[in-house]
């Protein structure tokens, strides 16, 4: 379990990266920490395994505090903590077996426990075929899963990614998570991913932290936060938002798809209120396996009470979008 | 004897040859002398500097002028007043013994920023990757800069070998033989346009040989 609390971290030159972060990282979790470049999310997450310090505040993996670690105690830790990254980070001059096998050698196992080890880890990455290929010759999402069985050497209970999925095409993303998801299901690892991507979050993520300039802006399970789509989710989505009319209100309606259509709700909606009202946007996203349905609708003031009241009893999650949202966004751009 | 009522052949055998040998001992040892002092120098710019893996900044500034300063030095000044210093590490400041000397601090510089060169090439994640499967710092030097870094490294000392066997030339100047030194007295100073053009054209292939040696390795490396 990861505990932090109050953690505080300043630059040298006096700027703050991270301030009040307050979170819980239970075990078993695939927890997300999203955030825009320069939020503080990878510095969050070299904090974790004590690649970067902080000042204030604790840090607490399974009951050790990583600030009060000794170099030596730091480097044990961290066998237990593994890492990939954005770029891979693998030896180009060393075979895909070697690059495997290096974190073991560095802690002077013997040569068949190595072997072994890494034999098993290629066959979990599907990359048997490719033991004695050097990384150069390998596509990106092949490194990665390199990467990956380097960080499962020494069976740590925490994996940590650091972008691993944003220098990747959308099937290859797929791939990776879904090993990642394989991974956490067969082994019980607590695995942090950082991430921009919002596909990611949804598809691979049951608990998500949204960073915005060192803050925590919110927090909470995956499903839980789309469905209540707070306005730092809607920053971060960006490009995913359409553009709204300015007229009316624009209401979004997200629910979890369990059998009943879709179009037939609205339909029934509409005929029950004897109002018709244009459907902006309908898409279905899938959060780790269950598929939820996400709808914008347009409603005239004299409509409103009469959609909420109806949405209510439907026990449906609604809320309304601003249409200037995009505006307001751009001015907190630097 | 007058010079020129010797045969090109016994020239050859009596001059050029011992000389080839002699620039070859000097070139040799003195290259593997500073490759060797050079590592530890190119290590300790590279992991003192800001955000290295033992930040110093204070060492590295101390390491980084005294760099610069041996490498302003033009060879035959540094030879001639490191003379003192030479005496005490091999106890004769005149021969070729005396010349490994001053060859060696000369180029050691030269061989510590090649190496520093290299390791700065090497991508800052490959070290935090092992730095997060808790590697030392020792085997982060050696199993993951040096390894990354060696054709790199192949191909700077390559520059650094070329660069000594020039420096070999001036060591005539304090009695070391070789093949500057003949180029010199039997050559240059003598007349003789025959023995200083063959010695050029030992020169140039001995050059090229070494070029094209790095440039083999580095390709078997890379």
């Amino acid at each position: 379990m990861i505990e932090i609390k109050n953690l505080k971290k300043v630059w040298e030159d006096g700027t703050s990266v991270l301030e009040d972060i307050n979170l819980t990282i239970e075990d078993g979790d695939i927890y997300a920490l999203v955030g825009r470049s320069g939020a503080g999310k990878s510095t969050l997450l070299r904090c974790i395994n004590g690649l970067t310090s902080y000042q204030e505040g604790s840090l607490m993996v399974d009951g050790c505090e990583i600030k009060n670690m000794k170099e030596k105690e730091l480097r044990e830790f961290r066998r237990h903590v593994g890492m990939i990254f954005q770029q891979f980070s693998l030896l180009e001059r060393e075979t895909v077996y070697q690059n495997i096998a290096l974190p073991m050698q560095c802690w002077k196992y013997s040569k068949e426990e190595i072997d072994k080890k890494v034999k098993s880890l290629l066959e979990l990455v599907g990359l048997t075929d490719k033991m004695n290929v050097r990384p150069r010759n390998l596509s990106g999402g092949q490194k990665q899963r390199v990467a990956v069985a380097r960080a499962l050497t020494m069976d740590p209970k925490i994996l940590l990614c650091d972008e691993a999925t944003s220098a990747l095409d959308p099937k290859t993303t797929n791939s990776i998570l879904d090993l990642l998801m394989e991974i956490n299901q067969k082994i019980g690892i607590t695995i942090v991913i950082v991430t921009h991507q919002m596909e990611v979050v949804r598809k691979a993520c049951n608990k998500a932290c949204i960073l915005e300039h060192g803050k925590i802006a919110d927090e909470g399970t995956v499903k839980e936060i789309f469905i209540r789509q707070p306005e730092s989710l809607q920053r971060l989505l960006g490009e995913e938002r359409l553009q709204l009319p300015q007229t009316g209100h624009n209401i979004q309606i997200a629910h979890l798809v369990n059998g009943i259509q879709d179009g037939e709700f609205f339909g029934k909606m509409s005929k029950d209120l004897h109002y018709v009202f244009p459907i902006l946007n309908g898409q279905i996203q899938e959060y780790q396996g269950d598929k939820m349905g996400i709808f914008v609708i347009n409603v005239d003031d004299e409509h409103l009470e009469q959609v909420e009241q109806y949405l209510d009893k439907k026990n449906m999650n609604w809320h309304e979008l601003h249409a200037n949202m995009a505006e307001k966004d751009e001015e907190g751009e630097e | 004897m007058a010079l020129k009522n010797y045969t090109f052949l016994q020239i050859c055998q009596m001059l050029i040859a011992p000389a080839i040998v002699a620039t070859l001992k000097m070139l040799v040892i003195s290259s593997v002398l500073s490759t060797f002092f050079g590592f530890f120098i190119g290590v300790a710019l590279i992991v003192t500097e800001k955000g290295g893996l033992c930040e110093n900044i204070v060492v590295n500034r101390v390491l980084d002028f005294i760099v610069n300063m041996i490498r302003s030095f033009p060879f035959i000044i540094l030879m001639i007043s490191i003379i003192p210093f030479t005496r005490l590490v091999v106890g004769t400041s005149i021969g070729e013994t005396a010349a490994l000397v001053p060859l060696t601090v000369a180029c050691t510089p030269f061989m510590g920023r090649i190496f520093q060169n290299s390791f700065k090439e090497i991508d800052p994640a490959l070290i935090e990757a092992a730095q997060s499967f808790g590697a030392s710092k020792t085997q982060i030097v050696v199993k993951v800069m040096l390894k990354e870094a060696v054709p790199s490294i192949i191909s700077g000392l390559c520059l650094g070998v070329i660069n000594l066997l020039s420096a070999t030339a001036m060591a005539g100047a304090i009695g070391a033989g070789g093949l500057g030194a003949v180029a010199l007295t039997y050559g240059y100073q003598n007349f003789n346009q025959k023995i200083m053009y063959s010695i050029v054209v030992v020169l140039i292939v001995l050059v090229a040989f070494i070029q094209y040696f790095g440039d083999w390795i580095y390709k078997k490396l890379k």
